[in-house]
C-alpha cells in the first residue's frame, strides 16, 4: 500500500494502541458494546508488559490472572480487528478524526495507516533505571528486562543474580527467579522500605501479595535488605561482582560491601509511555513518582477530545487498575454511562497505587554515587563530566544540556537517561516531546500516507 | 553598569556579545531561556556561501566565513570545514547555477564527475558546483563556546551571562536607550544590542519601534548514527537558492543532506510561514525522506529516529537587520537572519563591535538598516 | 534440546532456542551476553531492558541491520551477524 488508504482501514470508532491488560479490557469493552475497534500492538502476542507469556504457556504460577486475560484476548481477536506486530510511531489529529500511523512486521516493515474516531492510549510503561558506575556491563538488566525474559520467553537472567533499586516491583521479579531456580544473591530496597507496613492503605490491600512474594524469598533464603544498593558494578567485559551500600535516609553512602554475582537486576520504578499522546496536545503533570503522567478525568479522556488513556499513561499503577481503567474507557467511549462499581474499584486502586509511589521515592544521594566518568547517556556515551562541562556554559535545564552534550540523542531518544538528566540539571522531568516514538527507514517515511481525508 | 546589553543568548547574540568584549566593552546577555534555547537550538549548522546572491548578503557571508574560521581557532564547536556540493537534477537548473556560481565571485569548481565529491551519490544528476567554502559547526556549542571564550579571554567582568532574565521592557529617555526592564529588575546600559532572532519584533515593539520579523518554519529528519559516514560534504539541490527566496507561505521543501561527527545524517530543509505551530507535518517529513533517498538511494534502509522543527526569523526583503536603529538612540538590531542565522552570526557581531566603539565598519550596512521597511 | 526447539546461527555458530524466544533471549539464555561494540568506547553491549526501549541489543537478522534482538522472535534458520 503507498499513499493511499485503504478501505478497510478507515471507519473506525475507536483506535486503540497497546495489547496489554488496559487496552484490551477498553476494546473488549467497546466492542461488546457495538463499535467499530483496531487494536495495535507491537509484540507478536498480546499481554503487553504484565501478561508476557509464551506461546502455550499458561503457568498460573508465574501470572495472577493470566488464564482471564487469555479468555480476554480470545474474544477480543473475535470481535475486533487485532493488529499484532503493528509499531505505532505516530497519530496525527485533524477535523475528522485521528490517523495512527504504524509500521507492520517485527523485521520487514510496511508503513500502515488507520483512521478512526477515538484514540485508546495504553501503552504501558518502562523501567526507571539509575546510572552508576558499571551500569552499562553486559549482566546489568533492568527488572523489567529480567522479568521479560522470564515470564515471555523462559531464560532465566543469570545463575546468581542481585536485584536492586527501590519499589515494589522487585518483589516479584526476585520471586520469581528464586522459584526459576536462581540464586537470588540479595534483594536491595533503597528506601527505608517501611512502606507496606506502616502505610494503613498498603497494610490492607497489598499485604497479601506481597506477603506471597515475601514468604518466596524466606523459602529461598533470599537476603531482602532495606536501605541498601548497589552503587557499583565490576567486570571487564561482564559483571562478576558488585559494591552493595548501605545508605542514609537521601540515599548517600554510609558503607560498602561486596557481592559476587554474575547478573544485576535493577530499576527504580517506571516511566509511563506517553510520547504518542504529548504529541496530540495531551496534557500532563508528573506523578507522585515524578514521572510525567497524562492528565485524565473520571471516564479517562485526556485533554484533547477523542483522545483516552488507560492503565500507566494515566499513572503507574498495577495490572488490576490498567484493566479497570480500559473498562472505563470502553464504556465513555462507546457512550454508556460507567458503572458504579467500576469506579469505585478505581478509586481505592488509585488511592493504593498513590500511596505505593510516595512509599518509594528516589532520593538525591544516587547522584553522588557517580563518578567522573559514570556514563549518563548509554547510547551516546555522555560520561557525566560532560554533562556538568554543559551546565557550566550555561545549559540551565535538561533540553539545553541535550543539545550541548547529547545525552538523550541517540537511538533511545532518552528514555532510559532523561529522568537522570532532569535531577543532574535540578529541574523535574518535562513531558517527552517525541513526534517520531518508533525509528522508521527513510524508505518507509516516503510512502506513509498523509492524505486529508475529504 | 555594562556598557553594552545583547539581548537573546543565541548565536548571534553570543557573536555580538564576543566581539563586543573583545573590543574592550562591558557586556550583560539576557536570555529568558537557557543558552541556544531559541532557534539556535534547532539549527543545523550551515555556514554558506554557495546559496547568496551577489550582493548584501553574499558580501556579508564571505566575510562572516572567514571570521567563523578565525573563531574556530579559539573555541571548538566542531567546526568541519568540509565544503557545498550543490547538485543539479536537469540541465536547465545546471545552467542557472552555473551562471550563479560565475557572478557570485567565490571559490568554487564546477564538478566534472559528482562521485568524487560522493561516492554514495544517485546516478543520472545533470552535475553540480563545490563550494569549499562551505562549513558546518554544532550551533549551540558555538554559541555557548563563543560565550565561554570571551569570557576567558577578556575577563569575566567583561561578560555578563544571565540566563533566565526576560526583558520585559526598553527603557527610553527623550529618545535614547537607557536600559532594559527585566524579570530579574532593572539594568542600565547605554546601548542595547536586540539579538532575539524571531522574536526580535517582538523586543523592537518593547522599545517603540517595529520590525516585521515573521517565523518561517523548518523541520529537520535525524537518521540512526551510521558506523561509517555516507555523506563526505554538505549535499543540497539547486533548489535550495530558489526555495530561500520564496515568499510562498505554503510549503516548499528542497533537499539537504550531510553527515555529522555523531554519526547521524541530517536532512532537510522545509519552509512554511504557520506562525509558531509546532504539529508534526507528515507531507514535510514524507518530501524530506524522499528527497534524501533520491539523492542518497543508499539511504533507504536507514531510519529516521528524531525530527524537530524551528522558526527562522524572516524579514521581507529575505536580509537581516543589522545595525544602529535611528529610531532610538543607542538600540542596535542584530536579527532576523532567516535561515542564515549561523553562518552569519561572526560577521553580524564584528560589524556592530565596530559601529559601538566608534569605527567604521567594514561593510555597508545600509542594506541591513533597521528603518527599511518603513521606505516601502 | 526440547523436540520443538530449533537453531540458528549466529556469526556461523549455531544456537539453540525454544519457540517464542527472542534472539536476544537465545542468546542470553546460550551465556552470549553482549554482542556489540559502542561506537566511542567500544565497550560491550547485549540486552539491558529487555523489552525494546533501550536499543542497546541491536543486530542484523538476515541481513536486515539494526533490529532489536530483544524483540525480533527467532524463526528456524535465522542467521544472526552482530558486527
Amino acid at each position: 500500500m503507498t499513499g493511499t488508504m485503504t478501505g478497510n482501514m478507515t471507519g473506525y470508532d475507536l483506535l486503540v494502541v497497546g495489547g496489554g491488560p488496559a487496552g484490551v479490557a477498553g476494546a473488549l469493552t467497546a466492542a461488546r458494546a457495538g463499535l467499530r475497534v483496531a487494536l495495535l500492538d507491537a509484540g507478536p502476542r498480546l499481554g503487553g508488559q504484565y501478561f508476557r507469556h509464551l506461546p502455550g504457556a499458561t503457568d498460573g504460577k508465574l501470572h495472577h490472572g493470566l488464564d482471564r486475560f487469555l479468555r480476554q484476548s480470545d474474544a477480543l481477536h473475535a470481535s475486533a480487528d487485532v493488529l499484532l506486530g503493528h509499531r505505532v510511531w505516530t497519530i496525527t489529529r485533524d477535523p475528522a478524526g485521528f490517523t495512527v500511523q504504524a509500521l507492520a512486521g517485527e523485521r520487514e516493515e510496511e508503513p500502515v495507516a488507520l483512521r478512526g474516531a477515538a484514540v485508546l492510549i495504553a501503552t504501558g510503561a518502562h523501567d526507571r533505571p539509575l546510572p552508576f558506575p558499571g551500569w552499562d556491563l553486559p549482566g546489568v538488566l533492568t527488572p523489567g528486562g529480567a522479568q521479560a525474559l522470564l515470564k515471555g520467553h523462559g531464560v532465566a537472567a543469570g545463575r546468581r543474580v542481585v536485584v536492586a533499586g527501590t519499589g515494589p516491583f522487585l518483589l516479584p521479579v526476585a520471586a520469581g527467579l528464586a522459584r526459576a531456580g536462581v540464586k537470588v544473591a540479595a534483594v536491595l530496597e533503597a528506601s527505608g522500605g517501611l512502606g507496606l507496613a506502616r502505610h494503613p492503605v498498603l497494610a490492607a490491600a497489598k499485604a497479601g501479595e506481597a506477603a506471597g512474594y515475601a514468604a518466596t524469598l524466606v523459602r529461598h533464603r533470599v537476603p531482602y535488605r532495606t536501605r541498601s544498593a548497589v552503587v557499583r558494578a565490576h567486570g571487564d567485559d561482564e559483571v562478576t561482582h558488585v559494591t552493595v551500600a548501605r545508605l542514609d535516609r537521601d540515599w548517600r553512602v554510609r558503607s560498602t560491601e561486596t557481592v559476587e554475582c554474575d547478573t544485576v537486576a535493577v530499576g527504580y520504578g517506571f516511566l509511563p509511555q506517553i510520547e504518542l499522546a504529548t504529541q496530540l496536545g495531551c496534557a500532563s503533570a508528573n506523578d507522585a513518582d515524578g514521572s510525567p503522567i497524562l492528565t485524565v478525568d473520571q471516564e479517562q479522556r485526556t485533554s484533547v477530545p477523542g483522545v483516552y488513556a488507560a492503565g500507566e499513561p494515566a499513572g503507574v499503577g498495577g495490572a488490576a487498575l490498567a484493566e479497570i481503567e480500559g473498562r472505563i474507557a470502553g464504556h465513555a467511549v462507546a457512550g454508556l454511562a460507567v458503572p458504579e462499581h467500576l469506579l469505585l474499584r478505581r478509586t481505592r486502586l488509585r488511592s493504593f497505587a498513590r500511596a505505593l509511589q510516595e512509599a518509594y521515592p528516589v532520593r538525591p544521594g544516587w547522584q553522588d554515587w557517580l563518578a567522573a566518568d559514570t556514563l549518563v547517556c548509554r547510547c551516546e556515551e555522555v560520561p557525566l563530566s560532560a554533562v556538568r562541562e554543559a551546565q557550566e556554559l550555561g545549559a540551565t535545564d535538561a533540553r539545553s544540556i541535550k543539545l550541548l552534550a547529547r545525552p538523550g540523542m541517540g537511538w533511545c531518544q532518552g528514555r532510559m537517561c532523561g529522568y537522570a538528566v532532569s535531577c543532574l540539571a535540578g529541574e523535574a522531568p518535562q513531558a517527552p516531546r517525541r513526534p517520531v516514538a518508533q525509528p522508521i527507514t527513510l524508505g518507509s517515511l516516503e510512502r506513509i500516507s498523509d492524505d486529508q481525508p475529504r | 553598569m555594562p556598557d553594552v546589553i545583547v539581548v537573546g543568548a543565541g548565536v548571534v547574540g553570543a557573536a555580538c556579545a564576543y566581539y563586543a568584549a573583545r573590543a574592550g566593552l562591558d557586556v550583560a546577555v539576557l536570555d529568558r531561556g537557557p543558552v541556544s534555547g531559541g532557534t539556535t537550538g534547532a539549527g543545523e549548522g550551515n555556514i554558506l556561501v554557495s546559496d547568496k546572491e551577489p550582493g548584501p548578503e553574499l558580501d556579508l557571508a564571505v566575510h562572516s566565513n572567514r571570521l567563523w574560521r578565525e573563531l574556530a581557532e579559539v573555541a571548538d564547536f566542531e567546526f568541519e570545514a568540509k565544503g557545498g556540493l550543490v547538485v543539479a537534477e536537469t540541465p536547465e537548473v545546471l545552467a542557472q547555477l552555473t551562471a550563479l556560481a560565475a557572478k557570485q565571485d567565490v571559490e568554487h569548481t564546477v564538478a566534472a564527475g559528482l562521485h568524487a565529491y560522493e561516492p554514495h551519490l544517485a546516478g543520472g544528476l545533470a552535475g553540480g558546483v563545490f563550494y569549499p567554502q562551505d562549513a558546518q559547526v554544532q550551533p549551540m556549542l558555538a554559541a555557548a563556546r563563543l560565550i565561554r571564550a570571551a569570557q576567558d579571554n577578556y575577563g569575566h567582568g567583561a561578560l555578563q551571562l544571565r540566563t533566565g532574565v526576560e526583558v520585559r521592557g526598553v527603557r527610553v529617555e527623550r529618545g535614547r536607550v537607557t536600559g532594559v526592564r527585566t524579570s530579574a529588575g532593572d539594568i542600565l546600559a547605554g546601548a542595547v544590542i536586540n539579538a532575539a532572532g524571531t522574536w526580535g519584533g517582538e523586543v523592537a515593539a518593547l522599545a517603540g519601534v517595529s520590525l516585521p520579523i515573521m517565523p518561517r518554519r523548518g523541520f529537520i529528519l535525524v537518521t540512526e548514527p551510521l558506523a561509517e559516514p555516507l555523506v563526505r560534504h554538505k549535499v543540497y539541490t539547486a533548489a535550495y537558492v530558489t526555495n530561500v527566496a520564496s515568499d510562498n507561505a505554503g510549503l516548499e521543501t528542497s533537499a539537504v543532506v550531510e553527515g555529522t561527527p555523531a554519526g547521524t545524517v541530517l536532512i532537510g530543509a522545509s519552509r512554511e510561514r504557520v506562525g509558531f505551530d509546532r504539529t508534526l507535518s507528515l507531507t514535510v517529513l514524507k518530501r524530506l525522506a524522499a528527497q534524501a533517498v533520491a539523492l542518497f538511494p543508499v539511504l533507504r534502509e536507514r531510519r529516521v529516529i528524531r525530527t524537530y522543527c524551528g522558526f527562522r526569523p524572516y524579514c521581507p526583503d529575505h536580509l537581516p537587520v543589522i545595525g544602529a536603529d535611528p529610531r532610538v538612540r543607542g538600540l542596535y538590531h542584530a536579527c532576523g537572519h532567516e535561515g542564515a542565522g549561523i553562518g552569519l552570526a561572526p560577521a553580524t557581531g564584528a560589524l556592530l563591535a565596530q559601529l559601538l566603539s566608534g569605527q567604521s565598519p567594514a561593510l555597508d550596512l545600509h542594506p541591513f538598516r533597521p528603518d527599511r521597511f518603513e521606505d516601502a | 534440546m526440547n523436540q520443538d526447539g530449533f537453531e540458528i546461527t549466529v556469526d556461523g555458530r549455531p544456537v539453540p532456542v525454544r519457540p517464542g524466544q527472542s534472539i536476544g533471549a537465545a542468546l542470553h539464555a546460550a551465556g552470549i551476553r553482549s554482542w556489540r561494540r559502542t561506537r566511542f568506547g567500544a565497550r560491550p553491549r547485549g540486552l539491558f531492558c529487555g523489552i525494546g526501549v533501550c536499543f542497546d541489543c541491536l543486530l542484523s537478522v538476515n541481513g536486515a541491520p539494526e533490529q532489536r534482538a530483544c524483540l525480533v522472535e527467532a524463526r528456524p534458520g535465522d542467521s544472526v551477524s552482530t558486527s
